[in-house]
């Protein structure tokens, strides 16, 4: 399973401090494959996310246009996801993500940043379930639909049922 | 990586910049290309593991491969490629050495393709993760 960036820090171990997504992404975000993305926060809620993906000349899915590729929108819905979770539980617990699926509505738009927002809507003692979208600025006209489930790993979570 | 040598043209700027290389075009044997990509900060997610984006960005430009190169066989090369949806399965951890990706066409139509794609590591008989994928092939030039 693809698991998720740190959960393997000691500091959440035991007794997690109140889970601060934005805080939380200032860390995630400074370095490795997010880092390389150039991801970063852009909102959330109780239990939903939102990252950006700046436009970059070298992400780009195809030489001869100026659009982001798949690849790192999944890259964005699978973070925004695991980030949901974490807002959701109130926690740093170690998820992995087992299954998802990405539809490609349409390509985004040129040189054009991308949202992706996650939320987890189900929350069981093993299982979390997510949905999404990926945007390029109007939410109600998204460039991806994604669907997915993650798993904790390393003993059952304190919440759910 | 040098760039003296012309890239492959079955990876694009964002593969190209996350590491992936190819392995083995297949052109030998006629068989779908092995994509590789190393483990680096690039493709990590939490420590010494793979982020499951970099993996399902190896699978999804394995995909690309296997149809593009099967294309250019059939004297179809000039289409272009436009992501459907892709499904993964996350089977076990990636952990910090190479990660292969190959493909395999379930059926090669006019219009649309469908592939699966398989990642592993030291062991291939022990995937990684897995995917399946839907893509539009249109012909190339103004839409």
């Amino acid at each position: 399973m693809a698991a998720h960036p740190f959960h393997c820090l000691p500091c959440m171990s035991e007794q997690t401090p109140q889970f601060d997504p934005k805080s939380m992404a200032r860390f995630m975000f400074g370095a490795s494959h997010n880092g390389f993305l150039g991801m970063g926060y852009h909102a959330h809620g109780e239990n939903w996310m939102e990252l950006e993906l700046p436009w970059r000349e070298d992400l780009v899915g195809d030489s001869e246009q100026h659009v982001l590729a798949s690849g790192p929108i999944i890259s964005l819905l699978d973070m925004a996801s695991g980030m949901a979770i974490w807002t959701r539980m109130q926690a740093f617990t170690p998820v992995a993500t087992l299954d998802l699926r990405v539809d490609y509505l349409r390509p985004a738009k040129e040189r054009c940043a991308v949202i992706g927002r996650s939320e987890c809507y189900r929350l069981t003692r093993s299982a979390a379930f997510v949905r999404g979208i990926a945007h390029d600025g109007d939410a109600e006209d998204p460039v991806a639909n994604m669907a997915g489930v993650f798993m904790t790993i390393g003993g059952a979570s304190q919440r759910g049922g | 990586m040098a760039d003296s040598i012309d890239p492959s043209p079955l990876l694009t700027p964002y593969a190209r910049s996350m590491g992936v290389e190819v392995q083995d075009d297949g052109a030998e044997n006629g068989t779908a290309p092995i994509l590789s990509v190393p483990f680096s900060d690039t493709v990590q997610g939490r420590p010494s593991h793979y982020h499951g984006g970099a993996i399902s960005g190896l699978l999804e430009t394995a995909g690309y491969a296997a149809i593009r190169t099967q294309l250019e066989l059939d004297q179809r090369g000039n289409v272009r490629l436009k992501p459907i949806n892709i499904t993964m399965q996350f089977l076990a951890a990636a952990k910090s050495e190479t990660l292969f990706a190959q493909a395999r066409i379930t059926k090669l139509g006019r219009r649309n393709a469908n592939v699966e794609v398989e990642c592993w590591q030291a062991d291939r008989s022990r995937p990684r993760a897995t995917a399946v994928m839907n893509v539009l092939m249109v012909a190339a030039g103004p839409e």
